[in-house]
């Protein structure tokens, strides 16, 4: 059986809600920030997906299969900056709890 | 020399020494004199040059204002009998008052400051006397306002002094409002500001006589602020706080005046519009009444003098308002224009000899201390009262005859103001010169400087002579008919009873100079109260103004608008801020609770 669109997007779905559920339930930051990147690999997921799927007269169109390199890129770059946050943040703190970060409430 | 070169010098010397004392020579006293004294001479022979060669004419200067054809307004001077005359009057006592300060102003501060506003007064009335449009001479009227502000508020240390300069500036832009007015409808209607093309325009209000009439009142109201008649006399005494030459020099020779020459200028429109006349006519006859009753209980020399000025003034103007030519009223301010000025001088000197002391009760017996002055005092004192053969008899006696063909209700009103004239000044003469001084410094006093006694024998020859038929002829015979109405010879004997019946009065009660004033009416001694209303109006209705305001201010604007809108923002803010928990994951709950109730909304709702 060759899968359809249909499936791969069930597929992203489930991936995004479960990065859903992570980044709303869990309490430690970095799975938190685990489960962003699972969010977002569903979107790539889906890009992919169309791209696959949706042919523009007849032919195969590439555009979000590059936007995909784009998008894995950034991430990458983000994952540096955000993780180099989260380190000084537990400097800071000593802790990677988010009940614990409340400072911001008024 | 052409003659226009000879205005423009006339008019400009005064203004080039004003400014000249004021950014170059300052403190310096003997420069500040001199120069205000020659560009004063410069004046006179400037005034008397263009009256004996009967300069007619009107020259541009430049073109001072130029919108095109349909508003222009050219700097220009007018030259005609009518100017040339009031230019010999202005000319030629204003030397003399400059001389006499010498003397008066010599112990006084800011001696150099009094001159070059003496200059800057002269350049200003001047300019009015040889205004070629009603623009210009709007602009030369506010300045006169002005160099009245500072000649009175001279001593602005003093808070009358300075408050009586605010109150003429003030009161004065009053009637310069309606004068304004009275300016832009000639516009409307005429198109023209020059005096000969708005002389000239009876024509067109055939249609409009009430456009006209308004205009002329209008017009009018200038008058009446600038020469002090009802009901905007109030500043006049009071203006009687600034030193003694400025009284005598603007305050009753000239600047006052200049009302009235504005109405002889407009003459020939005024006297188009009979309602206008009548109202003219009116206002000057109540003034003289009115004036003339109040003069009659004023305790201050000057001030006696000042409310004499009024009711004079008032007679011009009723002069204006009934006569059939300009010449009637510019003959009473011409005669008028000498006296009083001598008056005022001989009161300057007299308050000198006084050190400064201005109640005529704590004067007494100056007669053989101050000779020159006494005899001085009494030529002015009788052309003031109308004494046959002094100049103010001639003068008055034409308003009356005036009067008398004209208008009776009028008449009456001039006829007790002609008695009560002798009468308050008779009263003067008796307190101030007769019986026996009063206080130390009458004791003490002596005779006044030469430079302040050569003016007031100078002043006294016109003072006398100005009313003569040859001088009337003289100066009058270009500008209009001076013919005497014919009239009833009672009323010759009329104005004769009342000069006598003024002066017997004043005798009979004053008779052996008593110590205290023996007749005591409040109402006349506190100026009808007009004084006290004009306070009580501004309190009431100017202060219940502020109130108001201050009140809208308070919680209106700053109450409702200014702290009200704080408050909203503030409340909103306050309880949007539960909403901040600082827990992020509450943040992300809300977010995505946001993006899916958005989904929501863009799928569900077409």
């Amino acid at each position: 059986m060759t899968p359809t669109l249909a499936n791969y997007l069930i597929a992203s779905g489930l991936l995004f809600s479960v990065g859903l559920a992570g980044v709303l339930l869990r309490r430690s930051i970095i799975i938190i920030y685990m489960s962003l990147e699972l969010m977002l690999s569903a979107a790539n997921l889906s890009l992919v997906a169309f791209s696959r799927y949706g042919l523009v007269s007849g032919h195969q169109n590439f555009d979000a299969q590059v936007l995909v390199f784009f998008i894995i890129t950034v991430a990458a770059a983000e994952v540096a900056v955000g993780l180099a946050i989260i380190v000084s943040l537990f400097r800071a703190r000593q802790t990677t709890h988010v009940e614990d970060l409340d400072t911001l409430k008024f | 020399m052409h003659l226009s070169t000879v205005a423009w010098i006339t008019l400009l010397a005064p203004l080039v020494a004003a400014s000249l004392i004021l950014l170059v020579t300052r403190t310096n006293r003997l420069a500040a004199s001199g120069l205000a004294i020659l560009a004063a001479l410069v004046a006179l022979a400037g005034g008397w040059t263009l009256f004996l060669k009967h300069a007619e004419g009107v020259f541009h200067g430049f073109n001072w204002i130029d919108f095109g054809k349909d508003f222009s307004i050219p700097f220009a001077v007018a030259l005609d009998p009518l100017s040339c005359t009031m230019l010999v009057v202005v000319t030629t006592i204003s030397p003399l008052v400059f001389i006499y300060s010498i003397g008066y102003m010599r112990e006084e501060e800011g001696y150099w400051r009094f001159f070059a506003g003496l200059a800057l007064f002269l350049f200003s009335m001047l300019g009015i006397v040889l205004a070629a449009n009603l623009v210009m001479m709007f602009i030369f009227w506010e300045l006169v306002g002005v160099s009245s502000y500072i000649l009175i508020g001279h001593y602005y240390g003093k808070d009358s002094a300075a408050d009586a300069a605010k109150q003429a500036f003030l009161v004065n832009r009053i009637g310069d409002f309606g004068f304004m007015l009275g300016i832009l409808l000639f516009w409307v209607a005429t198109g023209t500001f020059d005096f000969t093309g708005v002389n000239g325009s009876a024509e067109l209000f055939k249609a409009h006589p009430t456009m006209l009439a308004v205009a002329c009142v209008l017009i009018f109201c200038g008058t009446v602020g600038k020469s002090a008649q009802f009901p905007l006399h109030v500043w006049l005494p009071n203006s009687m706080e600034g030193p003694t030459p400025v009284s005598s020099l603007l305050h009753a020779a000239t600047m006052v005046a200049a009302g009235v020459y504005l109405l002889a200028r407009i003459f020939p429109i005024l006297s188009v519009s009979p309602d206008a006349s009548e109202i003219v006519a009116w206002t000057g006859a109540i003034t003289a009444l009115g004036a003339g009753i109040l003069a009659t209980q004023q305790d201050d020399i000057k001030g006696i003098l000042a409310y004499s000025t009024i009711s004079q003034l008032g007679y011009m103007v009723t002069g204006a308002g009934l006569a059939i030519s300009a010449a009637l009223p510019m003959f009473h301010l011409f005669t008028h224009a000498f006296f009083k000025c001598l008056l005022f001088l001989t009161a300057g000197s007299v308050i000198v000899a006084m050190h400064h002391e201005q109640n005529i009760w704590e004067m007494g017996g100056l007669r053989k201390k101050m000779p020159v002055t006494f005899v001085t005092y009494l030529c002015g004192m009788l052309a003031l009262s109308g004494c046959y053969f002094f100049s103010g008899h001639y003068s008055k006696d034409l308003i009356m005859a005036c009067a008398w063909e004209h208008h009776r209700g009028i008449f009456w009103f001039v006829v007790v103001a002609a008695a009560l004239t002798p009468f308050y000044m008779t009263r003067q003469a008796l307190v101030v010169f007769f019986g026996k001084p009063r206080s130390e410094h009458a004791e003490h006093a002596h005779e006044s400087p030469l430079v302040m006694i050569v003016p007031l024998i100078l002043l006294a020859i016109p003072a006398v002579c100005a009313g003569y038929a040859p001088v009337e002829q003289y100066f009058f015979h270009a500008v209009g008919s001076l013919a005497e109405p014919e009239v009833p010879h009672f009323v010759d004997l009329v104005f004769g009873a009342a000069f006598f019946i003024g002066i017997l009065g004043a005798i009979v009660i004053y008779r052996g100079a008593p110590a205290k004033d023996p007749v005591r009416i409040p109402a006349f001694h506190n100026r009808f109260y007009i004084d006290d209303f004009y306070f009580w109006i501004v309190r009431v209705i100017q202060g219940g103004f502020a109130k108001l305001c201050s009140f809208v201010d308070r919680w209106f604007i700053d109450g409702l608008l200014v702290r009200g809108s704080a408050t909203v923002v503030w409340t909103i803010g306050f309880a949007l801020r539960f909403l901040q928990l600082g827990n992020i994951q509450a943040y992300a709950l809300f977010f995505a609770a946001g993006v899916v109730g958005l989904l929501y909304l863009l799928l569900t709702i077409r």
